[in-house]
């Protein structure tokens, strides 16, 4: 038995990973400081051009003004508003993910319904779902069940598909590995193929959850009863374009915010996972 | 010595879509409790199917395999096999992939794991148990992965080019490792390679199978093992003058096949 015990986890910095590790982290520095001067150099311009009257404030609000919309919170309810948005694209994006993970684990343990699935998915794939937000409407109500189901909507078939193939792409070895043990089919599922498409489900997690939003945006437009989508909709018939850019930088930040999350469940979960 | 495996005149025949491939024909072979058999012969010759087979993964078309006497349906618990990745699960530590093949076959009580824990401590990967596979060398790696299969106790070890994956070096020395293990605890196993000399340095006989279908074109009985009944290793059993002669009569067989 040779006994080598390697030098793992030793760590002696010299002089030159010191400069390259100083070199990057200068890099990225210079990146982030550029990225920050850049939204406070749009932010400034746009101030000041609307007070110059370069631009008319009335049309493209302004700063200032969207900072008093934003201030005048609990009179134009935009907390409400945002809080119903986040709820709305939460409960979808979580049901599209679970119901997504559900059929394409119905669809790997029976290889004969993906094959019959396989064209619909692929169509149901390629149609807009927002062209379908008028049928929904009439078939679950107007109201926050439709805009849920359309962010699950849209959601669901790309979840299907990732889901499938990264299944289907799983290390055959592994599984045949498995298989000299005796593994039944949801062992195998369960201990080799799911962990294997971790990355995958993430990967289709951060698509969808912006997807979600672009559902419930899209519903809230039709619905028209609460949330972002509906504050810009009923800013913009109103001509109130301080409340509609307010509602636009607000779901930006709820866009960020969202992935942000789901970024931060992967890390918290591929961190679990290993150990 | 007691008759673990058994092949009676096994076929077998994959059936795609572009035809039939007869991968095996009228294939039989013994092996005796202890004993390690080599199987060498052209790639494609139908080496991984005739595991397959043993392992209960693939019913043979034609024939039967008993093992202790058992006709094999099915995966049967008494066979470990070792394919030629190590096949570790990345996101498990070396400790919970050893311990994977009991965990499949609800075997996980405190005595198996004690037993899958001295394995790691006797074979050098003690210290490596909570590091992940993507820290160890190719070496160890692999020698994770056969104490995995060792952990089920397995009555017959089927190892499939399991060194192939290897650097020579690296490769040389795990296979006086396997032998080592092997012979200290008596198993018998069947181990295909297309490296013949390893096949040599590793068996008590070696089966040359001809090319596609795969049938048994010879055994040869290798007597390395130097006199006194101390254990020779197959770095040793390389250094034996006969060694040579061995190789060239089987690599004659196998090159009159192509
Ligand atoms: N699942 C399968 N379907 C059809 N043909 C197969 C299948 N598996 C193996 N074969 C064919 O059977 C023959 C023997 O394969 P294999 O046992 O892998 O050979 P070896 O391990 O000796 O290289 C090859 O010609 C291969 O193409
Ligand atoms: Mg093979």
């Amino acid at each position: 038995m040779n006994k080598k015990i390697s030098t793992l986890g030793r760590k002696e910095i010299s002089a030159e990973r010191e400069a390259y590790l100083a070199g990057r982290k200068r890099k990225k520095l210079q990146v982030r400081a550029c990225q920050i001067a850049l939204l406070v150099l749009f932010i400034a311009a746009w101030e000041v051009f609307a007070r110059l009257g370069v631009i008319d404030s009335f049309i493209m609000s302004s700063p200032s003004r969207i900072l008093r919309t934003l201030a005048n919170f609990s009179g134009n309810g935009l907390l409400v508003h945002v809080g119903i948005t986040c709820f709305e694209t939460l409960v979808g994006f979580g049901l599209g993910a679970l119901i997504g993970n559900a059929i394409a684990f119905t669809l790997w343990w029976s290889p004969f319904l993906a094959r019959v699935a396989a064209p619909y998915l692929v169509v149901l794939n390629a149609l807009p779902k927002i062209a379908l937000g008028p049928v929904i409407i009439v078939w679950v109500g107007a109201g926050m069940q439709a805009i849920i189901v359309m962010a699950l909507a849209i959601s669901l078939i790309v979840t299907v598909l990732e889901m499938l193939g990264g299944f289907a792409s799983t290390d055959k070895e592994l599984i045949k590995m498995a298989k000299t043990f005796g593994a039944t089919r949801w062992q195998t599922f369960v201990k080799i193929i799911y962990p294997s498409n971790l990355q995958v489900l993430f990967g289709s997690l951060k698509i969808n959850i912006g997807l979600s939003l672009v559902g419930v945006i899209a519903g809230e437009f039709l619905v028209s009863r609460a949330g972002l989508g509906y504050l810009i909709i009923y800013g913009g018939q109103v001509f109130q374009m301080d409340l509609v850019m307010t509602s636009v930088l607000l779901l930006g930040v709820l866009a960020a915010l969202l992935y942000g999350g789901v970024a931060l469940l992967e890390k918290k979960v591929m961190k679990f996972v290993q150990r | 010595m007691r008759e673990i495996l058994r092949l009676e005149d096994v076929s077998l025949v994959y059936q795609a879509e572009n035809g039939e491939v007869t991968a095996l024909e009228n294939f039989s072979l013994t092996a005796l409790e202890g004993e390690q058999v080599a199987i060498v012969g052209p790639s494609g010759c139908g080496k991984s199917t005739l595991l397959s087979i043993i392992a209960g993964l693939e019913p043979p078309t034609h024939g039967k395999v008993y093992l202790e006497g058992e006709q094999v349906r099915g995966v049967s618990e008494k066979i470990g096999y070792m394919l030629q990745k190590d096949n570790l699960l990345q996101w498990r530590t070396i400790r919970s992939n050893v311990l994977l093949g009991l965990e499949i076959r609800g075997m996980l009580t405190a005595e198996n794991i004690a037993y899958a824990e001295d394995l790691l401590q006797t074979y050098g990967l003690w210290e490596f148990a909570d590091k992940y596979p993507s820290q160890l060398s190719g070496g160890m790696r692999q020698r994770a992965a056969l104490i995995r299969t060792l952990a089920t106790q397995p009555k017959l070890l089927l190892l499939d080019e399991a060194f192939s994956a290897l650097d020579y070096q690296t490769r040389l020395a795990v296979t006086d490792d396997v032998f080592e293990i092997l012979k200290s605890v008596g198993k018998t196993a069947i181990i295909v390679t297309h490296d013949i000399p390893e096949g040599i340095s590793m068996a008590d006989r070696v089966v040359v199978v001809s090319g596609r279908p795969g049938r048994v074109k010879s055994i040869h009985k290798i007597e390395l093992d130097a006199s006194g009944g101390q254990l020779t290793t197959p770095l040793q059993r390389r250094a034996n003058p006969r060694f040579t002669h061995y190789f060239n009569t089987i690599w004659k067989e196998l090159d009159l096949n192509e």
